[in-house]
Order: structure tokens, then C-alpha cells, then sequence
């Protein structure tokens, strides 16, 4: 492959896959500290159903106001598992396996039902993205990176994307501080007078805007897997808070490079002709990285108190 | 009981509550499900004193904690904090929660625990100076932790624990100090130490209130008690709480051997 | 159409699926209550996603074997390996590393599924695999089966409610009182291998019908729902069963209806419903009740605090108690308490001051411990002992 093939037809979906595993991985550092792991995974279940709605909505398949449709959708489960599990008394994670379904169903089925079905949405795009399409057709070479023109032909999905992730990271870096505090303890983080509940709503905010940001480009499960796996690896290398998240952003970078170009170019190193799906393969790289880290990792095991005074 | 003192005063609640302690709580109830944890109590805690709240195990004393503070959330009652509603004293009030009531697995230094009490200064991005990372090392040292700053909270034992719970209080400069059974599952040594601390705060002249399990240690380490057994029985001096009537009335026929030593 | 779908009038094919996704549903709500007592729910969508690759693989073996890749046995065996494998991956990830289980469930569920897609990707560039159709095992989808598959599918759902029928007793035992199990001589281990290994025999039944992403929601949804009704674990068990099986019943037919009606959204939407009806419904747990509960409840204590209050001479503070006092004519509205008020705080008060001196007595310690603060002692003791009870108690103030 030549310079000129790979910035037309790789450069960009490699861009895009790693600003999303970043996007997906930085909150799901906190959410793994909270024992809220399993929020992305519902968060990109639900977004099915948001984007359907949008659809149905604005009568078109058009970036923004799927995007809109998917962000209030994830709102909406959130809230609703929220109340379930208060008003219910259900166990967090029954209440979100109830949720998480019941819209995703509901989603299909809209989807099913409607013309949304005949102008390219469909349930596999939703789970496994697109990441292969998103090519650059303007650039032409290296040269194409400093070229106005050329720049102007980039998929908008990698805008949307960088700017998501740039708004995730000040995020994260803003509200750093607080986060932790009211991670490491919420009874305490309340004495301090700071919001907690908002706090809480925040991260999941966040943690949504990524989902679905991402999601437009590369399908749900690398959001599933970019929220758990990077962090949960890095938690098997480090103790302390900037290391863990150091590690994971590390970790997901490395997941969604290795895994596109496993994935693009693992079968023709094979014999094969035709790549398969790298949505799946950057997941598949990411677990196999926190395979490495749960056999091998310096601290895979808790630390357990010691005895005496 | 005279009419006068049965009639209710119609001004707003905050101009009427003229009580300065440090911790005035009226009429808290706190229930979970349909069964009151803590019931109606009163009580204000007095100023540069230490008080214990004690009573039977299930008698509502960490509750009636959280729900002064609102980390519960009460479904009856007022609580105000020297003469002010307790939102706006925040930043004099420091609390000490049961040591497992967090995961000390968490990524996190002896050091960044104790950081965590200078939040109100710091803010979001103030800038970590010198002058703070000393407070937090003059904070470990006064409970004799400084030679762990670096190390990870995991490793340490369960008083050592505690210990870094309370230098993160210290590390507050708190006037009013809440403990929540500080004593719990932690060695000789660091009881000692912490009780140490307390009286030093005491005569500095800050108030310390403390959830407590141990009667038979209550005289020796506070100057003032408060029984509790979800609706309050007494709140004085020790000696004048502790009489056997109250205890009966706390404890019930439950009253151990080496309790009913006092 | 629909009323035909109902009675089973769609022919022979339609209706061994719908009665198989009901056994299946009856199976799937019965098991799923043992993994929700558990709390272990979410481990079920694990398994759910972890079965993809297997589907995918078995399929790859069969062609390379050459043999039919669509031969539906041998997708649910691959199934089965690859679930148990995520099983497997799940419980170690828990207890060899510092991980808790939410975060080794989505670790193994993504990472599972996305091995799972690269497999598909792979059988779609093969010639044999352009035709296979094992995107419909995604979702579910019952149109156009063939009669060996949906009497795999009914035998399969028969076979796994047997199951659950002669497990039921131990697991029971367990979710009720696992230590007290344990006394009993049962086996543990053996009854969490059992519950898991129902929970996947239950996903690799439903798959064909229900879909990897879905099946999870058989498993949860029908349990939570009957949590809301019951307090007892053999109630619960009946009922989760029967909204499973009334979903996957409904669920199935209503689909064979029309061809765009995928099977498993409409099962687990019929599930879904069921819960909401019993979230707002059910009388133990739902919230119309609770509501209604915790509104009594929370006037209980606004006026019996203000009895007391009004008792002791204090001023009364909070708005609501304040309401409630007038509401009854306890209070006028400029504050002054009437007659009746004085009358009710002094009730309020003695029986106050009762339940401090019972608290006190050791022969009242199985009385003291109904105390709540809100109980009239009448309704705890009889006339007689509140007449010995009377006794030990002095003129006012000296309690």
C-alpha cells in the first residue's frame, strides 16, 4: 500500500477509532471506580432507539439530530433506571437490564416498522458501525494534509469526533479534582458541599456524548468495549489515579491502531482478500490486552490490608 | 405548661432558631421504609466540648450523623450549624465516615486522601503550593502517619486507616469535628492516638462529636454523652447521662455485665 | 389474523415456535428469578453476547466439515462452548483480579461480541457464507423457519423447563438462605453451576427466536417484575415464569403475523409491559402503594412530632406539621391550641412517656422491641399489662 492509499483509505477511520476509544475511555475510568461499568453498555444500547426517533422526527437521515435524538435518549435510560431502581427497590443492575432492552426492542422494532428500515439505518450499523467507509476521497497523498482544499473534503464525522473528544478531556481535566473526591467518597464528597448528584449526572452526560459520538462512527460495541476494557486493563497496572488513566488512554490508542490494521490487513497477510470487521477487531484487541493485564499485570491482584498498627 | 409557651411563632423558621451550637438538630426523623431509624430527636451539641453519641447497636446513631449532615436525606426536622443553616457552614465542619464505608482499593496515595480535606480551598483548579502540601504533612504528623504520605492506602492496616481519615479532617481546619465510629476495628495504639488528637482539638477549643460503641471507655475519653435509641434519652455531662435509669431505658434488659460497670 | 396468531391457527410451524418460546419463557423467568435473588442479573447478558461467536464458529466448522453450516443443533452446541467459555472468563476475571463482576460481565460481553462480529465478517467473505443468514441470529427472527428448527426450538424449550422444574427446590433453598443451605447439605457450588448452566441453556434456546442482544432481557425483566408482587421466593419463582411464558407466548404469535415484525423486540416489549404494569400496579412493592405508604406514613410522624411538640411546650417549626395540626383543629390558625389539641398532645405524651419506662423494664423487652416512635402502646400491650406497666410509672417528670 502506498503512502497515497493509506491517507485516502486509512488515515481517517484510524483517526476516528482512536479519538473514540480516548472519548470512551477516559470516563470510563471513573465509571469503573463507581461499580458503573455496565452504564456504557446500556448508554449504547439506547442509543438505537434515539436515533430512530430523530429519524422518525426530522424525516431524515441526517447527523444532528440523530446525534440529539441518541443523547436524550441516553438521558431518558438513565433517569429511568434511576427511577426504577428507587421506586422499585430493584438491585442497579436489574433495573438496568430492564431498561437497556426494553428501548432497544422498542428501537428495532421502530425500525422495523418504519421506512427508516429501506434508507441505510440498520441494527447491524448500529452494532458494528461503518469504520472502513469513512475514507478520504480528497486526500491524495500526504501532501493532502496541508492542502485547504483537500481538507475541506474530510469526512464531518472526523469533526465531530475530535470535537468531542477534546470536549471530553477539559472536561475530565476540569472536574478532575471533584471527581475523585466523589468516586473515592460520596458521604464525605457531601460535607464538602459539592454537588454529588450532579457530579454523577455529569459523568454520565460525558460518558453519553461520547457513546454517541463515537457510535456514529464506529457502532456500539467498540463504545461497550473502549468503556470497559482500557480502563479495567490500566486498574490491573497502576494504583494511582493519573496512572490509571494514563495507562487506559494508552491502552485504547494501541486497541484501535492495532486493531484496524489487524483487521485491514491481517487477512491479505493471511492469504485472504477481503478485511473483516475492524469495529470488532479493535473490541477483540482490547480484550485481548486485558487478558495480558489480568495473567501478567503488576497489580492484578487487590492489595488486602496488611496486619498490626 | 403555659399558654404562651404553647403558642407558635409565625416568623420564618431560620430567624427563630437563635441557638448557637456548633450542631443544633430539631425534630430529625429519619426513616428507612416504614420504620423510623431515628425518631423526633433534639439535640444541640455544646461548644469545645467532646460528646459521644452512644447507644445499642441499630439505635439510629450513625443515621442521626448522616442526616444531620445531608448525606441522608431526613423526612422530618431541622439542623443548623453555630446559628446558621448547616449549608453555609460547610466549610467549618469537618466529618470522619466509618472507615468502610469506601473501597480502599481505590488508585490513590496516603497523601491524595489527605489532600482530598483541602478541596473548599483549593477548588476545582487552584493550584497545589507548598504551604497546602504542608498542612496535609503537619496533618499526617500530628497522627503520626508521615512517614506514609507516598504510600497506597491499600496497604495500609485498618487503624492506619483511620488515622489517615482523621488527618484529612485535621487537614480541614475545621471548628466542629463528626466522627463516625472512629474507634471501630482499629488497634490500642491508634486509639490512643486518635483520642490524643480529639482532646488536643478539644483544647484548642474546636467540639468534637463522636459516634461511639464502647460504654465502658466513654468516661475516661469524652466530657459530655448523648443516649440515643432512635429517639434521644439524654444528652449532658457524663456522669449525669450514664446514670443506670438512662442506660435502662437505652438498653433495655440488654445491658451487659461488662456494660452495667460503668 | 392476530386472534388466529392467539389460538394458535397460523399452522403447524407457527405454532411449535410459540409454544416453544413460551415453555422457553416460562424456563427463562423461573431461572432468571435465581441469578436476580443472586444479584447476579446482568451476568445473563454476558452469556447472551458471548454465544456470537460461537454461532459463527460452529457454522465455520460445519461448512469446513462439509456439512450444512446452518444446521441449527450445531449452531446451539457452538453456542453453548463459546457462552461457557465467557462463563469461564467472566467468574476468573472476578476472582483472580482485583475487577469486580460489573466491570469482567462488560469486559467478556464486548470483547466476546466483537470477536463474534470479526467471525461474521469472515463467513460474509466466503462464498457458502454470503446465504448463511446469521445476521437474523442478532435479533431473532422466526419468519421462514424450517420445521426442524422450530421442533428444536420447542423440544428445547420443554427440556430446559424440566430442568427448572427438578432443580427448582434446591435453588430456592439457596436464594432464600444460602448458610442455612448449606446446613441443609446442599451443595453450593453445584446449585450456582446449575443456575448458570440453566441461565445458558435458556440463551442458547432462545437465540434462534429471541437474538443475542435481546435474550438477556428474558432472563431479567419477568423476575423484576414478579419481585414487585411477592416477598416469598416459590411465589416469585411461579410468577416470573408465568410473565415469561405469557411474553414469549404473545411474543412469537404476534410476530408470525407479518414479516416485519421481529420476534425478539415483541417478546421482550411484551415483558416490558408486564413489568410496567406491575412497577405501577403490584400492592407489595409497586409504586402507586408505596406512594400511598409513604405519604400515611410521613403524616404519622409530621402530627405524632407535633403532639410531642405541643406537649412539651416547644414551638412547632416545620411547615407540614404546622398544616397537618390546623387541618385537625388541634391548632387555630393563629397558633393557639384548642382544647381538642391539649387533649390529644396529652395522650400523645403519656403514651410517650409509657414507652420510655417499658424501654427500661426488662419484662417488657419483647414489647420495647416493636418501638418506632409512632405505635400507641394500646396497640402493642394488653389492658393488663399496661395496668402493671402503669404502675412503675410516677407523676410527670420523673421518668
Amino acid at each position: 500500500m502506498t503512502g497515497a492509499d493509506f491517507v485516502m483509505l486509512s488515515l481517517v477511520p484510524l483517526v476516528i477509532g482512536t479519538l473514540a476509544a480516548i472519548a470512551c475511555a477516559l470516563p470510563g475510568n471513573f465509571l469503573l471506580l463507581r461499580r458503573q461499568a455496565l452504564i456504557g453498555d446500556a448508554i449504547s444500547h439506547v442509543v438505537l432507539p434515539g436515533i430512530v426517533v430523530a429519524f422518525l422526527l426530522s424525516g431524515r437521515v441526517a447527523a444532528v439530530p440523530m446525534m440529539l435524538g441518541a443523547g436524550a435518549a441516553a438521558l431518558v435510560s438513565v433517569v429511568l433506571i434511576e427511577a426504577i431502581r428507587r421506586l422499585g427497590r430493584i438491585e442497579p443492575g436489574a433495573a438496568m437490564g430492564v431498561v437497556f432492552t426494553a428501548m432497544f426492542a422498542g428501537g428495532v422494532l421502530l425500525l422495523e416498522q418504519s421506512a427508516a428500515s429501506g434508507v441505510h439505518l440498520d441494527v447491524q450499523h448500529a452494532l458494528y458501525g461503518n469504520l472502513e467507509s469513512l475514507i478520504w476521497l480528497d486526500g491524495y497523498g500526504w501532501g493532502a494534509l496541508v492542502d485547504g482544499a483537500a481538507l475541506r473534503g474530510l469526512p464531518p464525522e472526523l469533526m465531530r469526533m475530535a470535537v468531542v473528544t477534546l470536549v471530553v478531556v477539559l472536561l475530565t481535566a476540569l472536574f478532575w479534582r471533584a471527581l475523585v473526591i466523589a468516586t473515592f467518597d460520596e458521604g464525605f464528597a457531601r460535607t464538602l458541599g459539592l454537588p454529588v448528584r450532579a457530579l454523577s449526572l455529569g459523568l454520565v452526560a460525558v460518558a453519553a456524548a461520547a457513546a454517541v459520538a463515537a457510535f456514529d462512527a464506529v457502532g456500539s460495541i467498540i463504545v461497550i468495549a473502549m468503556f470497559i476494557c482500557p480502563p479495567a486493563a490500566a486498574r490491573l497496572m497502576t494504583d494511582r489515579m493519573g496512572g490509571q488513566v494514563a495507562w487506559s488512554t494508552g491502552f485504547a490508542v494501541l486497541s484501535a491502531v492495532a486493531g484496524y490494521v489487524l483487521a485491514g490487513y491481517g487477512p491479505i497477510w493471511l492469504g485472504q482478500s477481503s478485511a473483516v470487521s475492524a469495529a470488532g477487531m479493535i473490541a477483540t484487541v482490547s480484550g485481548v490486552i486485558l487478558g495480558l493485564a489480568a495473567l501478567f499485570g503488576p497489580r492484578r491482584r487487590g492489595l488486602g490490608a496488611k496486619q498490626g498498627g | 405548661m403555659t399558654q404562651e409557651a404553647m403558642t407558635m411563632l409565625p416568623e420564618p423558621v431560620r430567624d427563630r432558631l437563635v441557638d448557637e451550637s456548633p450542631l443544633a438538630i430539631r425534630g430529625l426523623t429519619v426513616s428507612y421504609g416504614e420504620k423510623p431509624a431515628v425518631f423526633s430527636v433534639d439535640v444541640s451539641f455544646r461548644a469545645g466540648k467532646m460528646t459521644a453519641i452512644v447507644g445499642p447497636n441499630g439505635a439510629g446513631k450513625s443515621t442521626l450523623l448522616k442526616a444531620a449532615l445531608g448525606i441522608l436525606r431526613p423526612l422530618s426536622g431541622q439542623v443548623t450549624a453555630f446559628g446558621h443553616p448547616l449549608d453555609e457552614m460547610r466549610a467549618r465542619i469537618a466529618y470522619v465516615p466509618q472507615r468502610a464505608s469506601v473501597d480502599w482499593e481505590f488508585p490513590a496515595r496516603v497523601i491524595d486522601v489527605v489532600m482530598m480535606g483541602l478541596y473548599r480551598e483549593l477548588g476545582l483548579l487552584g493550584r497545589i503550593r507548598p504551604r497546602h502540601r504542608a498542612r496535609a504533612m503537619d496533618s499526617l504528623a500530628r497522627v503520626g502517619m508521615e512517614g506514609f504520605a507516598t504510600r497506597q492506602i491499600g496497604q495500609l492496616s485498618g487503624g492506619q486507616q483511620q488515622r489517615v481519615f482523621l488527618a484529612r479532617a485535621l487537614a480541614q481546619g475545621a471548628d466542629l469535628y463528626l466522627l463516625d465510629e472512629p474507634f471501630a476495628g482499629v488497634d490500642a495504639a491508634t486509639e490512643r492516638a486518635i483520642i490524643a488528637v480529639l482532646k488536643g482539638l478539644r483544647d484548642e477549643g474546636r467540639t468534637v462529636v463522636a459516634v461511639h460503641h464502647d460504654l465502658a471507655t466513654v468516661p475516661a475519653y469524652f466530657d459530655r454523652a448523648f443516649l440515643l435509641n432512635v429517639t434521644a434519652i439524654a444528652e449532658g455531662p457524663v456522669a449525669e447521662v450514664m446514670t443506670e435509669a438512662n442506660l435502662r431505658a437505652a438498653y433495655g434488659g440488654r445491658l451487659g455485665p461488662a456494660q452495667q460497670a460503668v | 389474523m392476530l386472534w388466529q396468531a392467539l389460538t394458535l391457527g397460523l399452522g403447524y410451524n407457527a405454532t411449535l415456535v410459540t409454544l416453544g418460546a413460551a415453555m422457553l419463557g416460562i424456563a427463562a423467568g423461573a431461572t432468571g428469578v435465581f441469578l436476580y435473588l443472586a444479584r447476579r442479573a446482568l451476568v445473563s447478558d454476558a452469556i447472551g453476547h458471548a454465544t456470537l461467536p460461537g454461532v459463527v464458529a460452529g457454522f465455520l466448522a460445519m461448512v469446513v466439515l462439509g456439512g450444512d453450516g446452518r444446521f441449527l443443533p450445531g449452531l446451539m452446541a457452538g453456542a453453548a462452548v463459546s457462552a461457557g467459555l465467557g462463563l469461564l472468563c467472566v467468574s476468573w476475571l472476578t476472582a483472580r483480579t482485583r475487577l469486580h463482576e460489573d466491570a469482567a460481565i462488560g469486559a467478556v460481553l464486548s470483547v466476546f461480541f466483537g470477536a463474534g462480529v470479526v467471525l461474521l465478517t469472515v463467513v460474509q467473505g466466503l462464498d457458502s457464507g454470503r446465504q448463511a443468514g446469521l445476521e437474523t441470529f442478532l435479533l431473532g427472527a422466526t419468519a421462514g423457519m424450517l420445521r426442524a428448527e422450530a421442533l428444536s426450538i420447542a423440544a428445547g424449550g420443554a427440556a430446559v423447563l424440566a430442568l427448572v422444574v427438578v432443580l427448582r427446590r434446591p435453588m430456592v433453598l439457596v436464594a432464600f438462605d444460602p448458610q442455612h443451605a448449606a446446613g441443609q447439605g446442599v451443595n453450593l457450588r453445584g446449585v450456582d453451576l446449575a443456575m448458570m448452566g440453566l441461565a445458558l441453556a435458556v440463551t442458547v434456546v432462545g437465540l434462534k427466536v429471541v437474538g443475542v442482544v435481546l435474550i438477556v432481557a428474558l432472563l431479567i425483566i419477568p423476575p423484576v417484575a414478579a419481585r414487585l408482587w411477592s416477598e416469598r421466593v416459590g411465589i416469585i419463582v411461579v410468577l416470573a415464569g408465568a410473565f415469561g411464558g405469557v411474553s414469549g407466548y404473545v411474543g412469537a404469535a404476534v410476530s408470525a403475523t407479518a414479516p416485519d415484525l421481529p420476534t425478539g423486540p415483541l417478546i421482550v416489549l411484551t415483558c416490558f409491559a408486564l413489568f410496567a404494569l406491575s412497577l405501577l400496579g403490584a400492592p407489595a412493592r409497586g409504586v402507586l402503594a408505596a406512594g400511598l405508604r409513604h405519604w400515611r406514613f410521613q403524616r404519622r410522624v409530621h402530627l405524632r412530632q407535633g403532639l410531642l411538640a405541643l406537649a412539651s411546650g416547644q414551638p412547632v417549626y416545620e411547615p407540614l406539621t404546622l398544616r397537618l395540626l390546623r387541618r385537625r383543629g388541634l391548632v387555630r390558625a393563629d397558633g393557639v391550641v384548642t382544647e381538642a389539641g391539649r387533649a390529644r398532645a396529652a395522650r400523645a405524651r403519656l403514651d410517650e412517656r409509657r414507652w420510655q419506662m417499658l424501654r427500661s423494664l426488662p419484662e417488657f423487652e419483647a414489647a420495647s422491641a416493636r418501638h418506632d416512635g409512632l405505635s400507641p402502646l394500646s396497640e402493642v400491650l394488653t389492658p393488663d399489662q399496661l395496668v402493671a406497666l402503669d404502675r412503675h410509672l410516677g407523676p410527670e417528670g420523673t421518668v
